[in-house]
């Protein structure tokens, strides 16, 4: 699939350039940056996973049930929002480290393939079930069309830090 | 050398790491004994199991991170509504039913997954003095939550004014986040010592 893409769009002089920029290499062969931008990506993706689920446990009529899901949204998703940024500028820093490694890397790829279908997701959420959300937010049980988003919301977010995990056993 | 490789860090004897923080020093009996139950763990079938299948780790430590997701966002709701930041409209006690069995819940699920990682690498865990540290934190942040949680079963209003003028229920609340971030930077960190 790679070598595919490549064949179109060759992004690998462009990842040796990122990955030779002061900051990227300041972090790859710093003894200490690379661990502590590894330490705030990692908190910020436990706020974001634990935020997103206890939405998605909502969703699915779970957890929280006595308190409308609207109303729960409101409160937990600026906190979702707020660590995800936080999440992806660390990852972005510690992608630019190692680029051309982390770019070929399976696991990798595959954990920005589920980011964006995490991310579809909730978009398809918002415009079709979400737009009514005033309808059936106080009820204990939410339509079917919200149960199922909360649903792949939590399977892609649990594989992403599978992946994510993955990651860190399979780079060079 | 960079980070994040935790397949050289996995075994230390094979992959020796050049610049590793110096560990403090630590009673030579105490040491002495920690090296012996290292030893006989480490010759033990689980302990070889779990060395040997390359996806035993990766898995549970997979498990230990969702496990630390819900624990550290449940210990975050009941905090902040007790500091006063969220879900005002509900009480303090409310707050806590709702999310402290997930804390208590999960911290097994911890327990479990962090035993089956120290059998399988029993010297790299016991004798780091980052891992030593981050248990003591747990077990600071355990009694901390239960005092917390039987403040709010005694009392509801607890966390509510007249209670917060008092300064406690916040200072709990400040104390519980503080430790559970340290727990989280000190378990990352004990890849790197």
């Amino acid at each position: 699939m790679t070598a595919g893409i490549q064949n179109i769009v060759d992004v690998n002089p462009f990842l040796h350039w990122l990955q030779d920029t002061t900051i990227a290499t300041a972090i790859r062969e710093n003894d200490i940056l690379f661990p502590w931008i590894e330490t705030v990506h990692v908190t910020a993706i436990v706020l974001v996973v634990g935020s997103i689920s206890i939405v998605d446990l909502r969703l699915l009529g779970l957890a929280s049930c006595d308190r409308p899901t609207q109303q729960l949204m409101r409160e937990i998703l600026p906190l979702t929002w707020g660590a995800f940024a936080v999440a992806a500028g660390a990852g972005a820093l510690l992608f630019s480290s190692k680029a051309v490694d982390y770019a070929h890397n399976f696991f990798f790829q595959g954990k920005m393939i589920l980011l964006l279908l995490a991310a579809t997701n909730m978009a398809v959420f918002h415009v079709v079930t979400g737009r009514d959300v005033t309808r059936w937010s106080d009820l204990r049980q939410p339509p079917m069309s919200a149960k199922i988003a909360g649903s792949i919301s939590l399977i892609l977010w649990i594989t992403v830090v599978a992946f994510g995990r993955w990651i860190g056993f399979t780079s060079h | 050398m960079s980070g994040g490789n935790d397949a050289a860090k996995t075994s230390l004897v094979t992959n020796p790491v050049p610049n590793r923080v110096k560990r403090p020093k630590m009673n030579p009996l105490i040491n002495h004994w920690l090296s012996q139950f290292c030893a006989w763990l480490d010759q033990t079938t689980m302990s070889q199991i779990i060395q040997i299948k390359s996806w035993i780790i990766p898995t549970v430590q997979t498990v230990h991170i969702l496990a630390i997701a819900v624990v550290a966002t449940s210990a975050l709701m009941v905090d902040l509504r007790v500091i006063g930041v969220i879900g005002r409209d509900q009480s303090p006690a409310r707050i806590g039913r709702r999310f402290l069995p997930f804390v208590w819940w999960s911290l097994l699920v911890l327990l479990l997954t962090g035993a089956i990682m120290i059998i399988g690498e029993p010297a790299r865990a016991l004798k780091n003095g980052v891992f030593q540290l981050k248990i003591g934190l747990i077990l600071v942040a355990i009694i901390l939550t239960a005092t917390l949680q039987a403040s709010l079963t005694k009392k509801a209003t607890f966390g509510e004014p007249p209670e917060r003028a008092r300064g406690a229920p916040f200072a709990i609340a400040i104390a519980s986040i503080v430790l559970w971030a340290g727990i989280i930077c000190a378990g990352r960190w004990i890849a790197y010592t």
